[in-house]
């Protein structure tokens, strides 16, 4: 029972991290309809910049923990924001009218001059930074001496990842550009008629996509250490499983997959075998599909007849 | 429409044309002043250190500034002379004529190669690895070009392909020529397995359980290390024969039946020819079946599903032949792969190969069998000639996927003949033919 109950809260943290870049691909999705196959390079740029972030602030003396952690936050949410605005703008905005496979193609080959740039750029080695959040609370101590961990970053992660929800729900139903986004995901032409500005929504999609990716980079090189140019394929592919688990194009559907789908890996690793952890992932999605062909929320298509 | 408002406008004067220039710049400053300007390294003890590089950054900056300068003069040049005037239509006639002339022209040079470049063995090499590609784009035609299903895991039909060649010749002994038709199956037999979960899926969805798919076969190859050895792959696969004949220089060897010289470059040529003929097989059944029913199924049910079963087309038995078809000659082309190289391991089938072998179904031109060729050569042959910027190879790769896809988002050959038609056949743009959410 105690161990299930540690295995339910690290299933929790790696989910909210996947739950963050969920979000963007499915924002994109609901928007402009293509399937952002570089979001997941864009989180490992986002962990890039941070981990560069660190190093610069710390050799600048500066020690105050909470201090490093908010501008870190900051210059990496900016920076990668403005990674996928510009990413949008070369790659994916020439080709929004056109055909359904070439924004997607564009979009594989964006993910691999991004992964290629950084792997130019910083080098193939994994880069790890020592643990900068230390301490924790200790739950509960059963009798054969197994302890209940819960540790600082989890629970930053896990705050982090509420908070943003929380801020990016009010952004969505209570702003001028949440009601412009939902419009667009309507009907692109109809809300340009009515005088929304469809290339800035949609570039303003990218840029918060981007921005929750950056967070989600951030909270994995606390949590993991590490950062290597060859992360965001993985995380990318998981992140966009929940996407399309929770059913692509609703938001709260994104943060349940990646529950869903960071519980299982974490389950499946605890009690079967860690090898086949992504194997069990991608099966249950296609399980959950087969029963329920639009994911878990997502709602079914019309079909014209 | 308002995509079109990404630069202020096509005449623009000079100093709206620095300013755009100096706001790329600007945009390129923030994006490389960290992940370039600043390199880190983990030292021997685990410690991070970095260093500055300026330099680099102020040199790509630089670029952008100019880059994005001269790319916008040509865009002014070209829109006020129009592209279509910038070849004169002479030459437009005249690419028309070649093109007709192209797919068998091709063929025949191809055909040559192993003659013309005897002595050259990297450009048989270099083109036993574009056949391979061809094949690939052909199979993976069927599913995407013909039936409109989007297959992101078609590589793990060439592994399935791959891996049966290598057990069964390594463990049990048998010959090539078994082999090939056995992977063929088993990779169809893979594809039905794939086709039942998906039946009910449409378009992205379907996307994303063959992309899960590709990679639990990646997966469970990885792992199941008793069987597949794992990461070390399969080694010592038995090199392919002339039909029981070895084509090595013993005794029994094809080069002393013939009374010849023996050579190395005999197994190359032969090779050479079997994928050429293993990849005209794939598109001489792919053109036959085309003008079957099921065939004529395929592309009614890229065209619309609804309408589709409407008219009475089972598109349960549709979907699963155009992936068992598409499964099949990716089988073959790995058990082909696996002789060639004699060693196969995992890296092989990763996702970049689906991606790529998607790419050039794409940039050829959805259902053209002529341009999937085309694409094949030039992405693969173009790919070689990076080979000496190792690092900056995928880099340069992934942006010439995204500049062709802006350039051409339709694929090369825009154009390609009808399946049926009345009494004359009519070209037919790719613009018509629909991606398919099948």
């Amino acid at each position: 029972m105690d161990y299930f109950a540690q295995q339910l809260i690290n299933g929790l943290v790696l989910g909210s991290i996947y739950g963050l870049i969920a979000i963007g691909y499915t924002m994109v999705y609901g928007i402009v309809g293509m399937i952002n196959f570089a979001h997941g390079d864009v989180f490992m740029i986002g962990g890039f910049i941070a981990l560069i972030t660190f190093l610069i602030l710390v050799s600048l003396g500066l020690t105050a923990i909470p201090v490093i952690l908010l501008l870190v936050l900051l210059v990496s949410m900016a920076i990668t924001a403005l990674y996928g605005w510009t990413i949008e703008r070369i790659a994916y905005r020439p080709l929004r009218h056109s055909f359904r496979l070439a924004p997607m193609l564009s979009a594989i080959g964006m993910s691999f001059v991004l992964t290629n740039y950084s792997q130019v750029a910083q080098g193939a080695r994994v880069k790890p930074i020592p643990p900068f959040i230390t301490g924790g609370y200790t739950l509960h101590e059963s009798q054969d001496g197994f302890v209940i961990q819960l540790s600082n970053i989890q629970i930053m992660v896990v705050v982090t990842t509420i908070v943003l929800l929380a801020i990016f729900t009010w952004l969505v139903s209570r702003t001028r550009l949440g009601r412009d986004m939902r419009a667009c995901e309507q009907d692109q032409t109809m809300a340009a008629l009515l005088g929304v500005n469809v290339d800035r929504t949609i570039s303003m999609t990218f840029v918060i996509g981007a921005a929750l990716a950056a967070v989600a980079g951030l909270m994995y090189l606390l949590y993991y250490g590490l950062v290597d140019f060859f992360m965001g394929f993985v995380a990318g592919i998981k992140a966009f499983t929940a996407a399309v688990l929770g059913g692509i194009g609703s938001l709260p559907g994104a943060m349940l997959g990646g529950l869903a789908i960071g519980l299982i890996e974490t389950f499946w690793s605890a009690y079967f075998s860690v090898e086949y952890k992504d194997v069990a992932a991608f099966s249950i999605l296609i399980v959950v599909l087969i029963f329920m062909p639009t994911g878990l929320l997502g709602r079914p298509e019309v079909e014209k007849v | 429409m308002p995509h079109e408002t990404t630069h202020t406008s096509r005449t623009a004067g000079l100093p709206a044309l620095l300013k755009t220039a100096l706001v790329n710049a600007l945009i390129a400053l923030v994006l490389f002043s960290l992940m370039v300007g600043v390199r880190t390294e983990a030292g021997s003890s685990g410690q991070l250190t970095y260093w500055t590089r300026f330099g680099e950054v102020a040199a790509l900056v630089a670029a952008v500034f100019s880059g994005s300068i001269v790319i916008e003069l040509l865009r002014q040049w070209i829109g006020s002379t129009g592209a279509e005037k910038l070849v004169p239509s002479a030459v437009q006639h005249g690419m028309s004529f070649v093109g007709r002339y192209l797919a068998p022209a091709l063929l025949f040079f191809t055909l040559l190669v192993p003659v013309i470049f005897y002595d050259q063995r990297y450009i048989l090499d270099l083109g036993i690895l574009v056949l391979t590609y061809v094949m690939l784009g052909w199979g993976l035609n069927v599913v995407v070009g013909l039936a409109g299903l989007l297959d992101l895991g078609y590589v793990a039909f060439y592994a399935v392909g791959a891996y049966s060649y290598a057990l069964l010749a390594t463990n049990f002994g048998w010959s090539f020529w078994i082999c090939l038709p056995l992977a063929g199956i088993l990779a169809a037999f893979w594809g039905v397995l794939l086709g039942f979960p998906v039946l009910r899926l449409r378009g992205d969805y379907l996307a994303i359980v063959t992309l899960a798919f590709g990679e639990i076969i990646r997966l469970v190859i990885i792992n199941w290390q008793s069987l597949t050895g794992g990461p070390n792959g399969v080694s010592g696969i038995p090199r392919p024969t002339f039909f029981g004949i070895p084509l090595d220089n013993s005794d029994d060897g094809l080069a002393a039946k013939l009374g010849i010289e023996y050579s190395p470059t005999h197994r190359i040529v032969f090779l050479f020819y079997l994928i050429l003929a293993l990849a005209l097989l794939t598109n001489w059944v792919t053109i036959r079946l085309r003008r079957l029913p099921i065939g004529r199924a395929w592309e009614a049910l890229r065209e619309d599903e609804v309408a589709c079963r409407a008219l009475g087309i089972n598109t349960t038995t549709t979907k699963l032949t155009a992936f068992a078809t598409g499964a099949m000659f990716g089988g073959f082309a790995g058990a082909f792969f696996a002789t060639r190289q004699g060693f196969i391991s995992p890296e092989s089938f990763t996702f970049q190969e689906s991606a790529l072998v998607l790419a050039i179904v794409v940039l050829g031109g959805m259902g053209s069998q002529l341009g999937v060729a085309l694409a094949a050569l030039a992405m693969i042959g173009g790919f070689e000639l990076f080979r000496g910027l190792e690092t900056y190879r995928m880099l340069v790769f992934g942006m010439a996927m995204v500049l062709i896809m802006i350039w051409r988002p339709r694929g090369l050959i825009g154009h390609r003949a009808p399946t049926v038609y009345l009494t004359k056949a009519q070209a037919i743009s790719s613009d018509l033919v629909k991606e398919g959410h099948g």
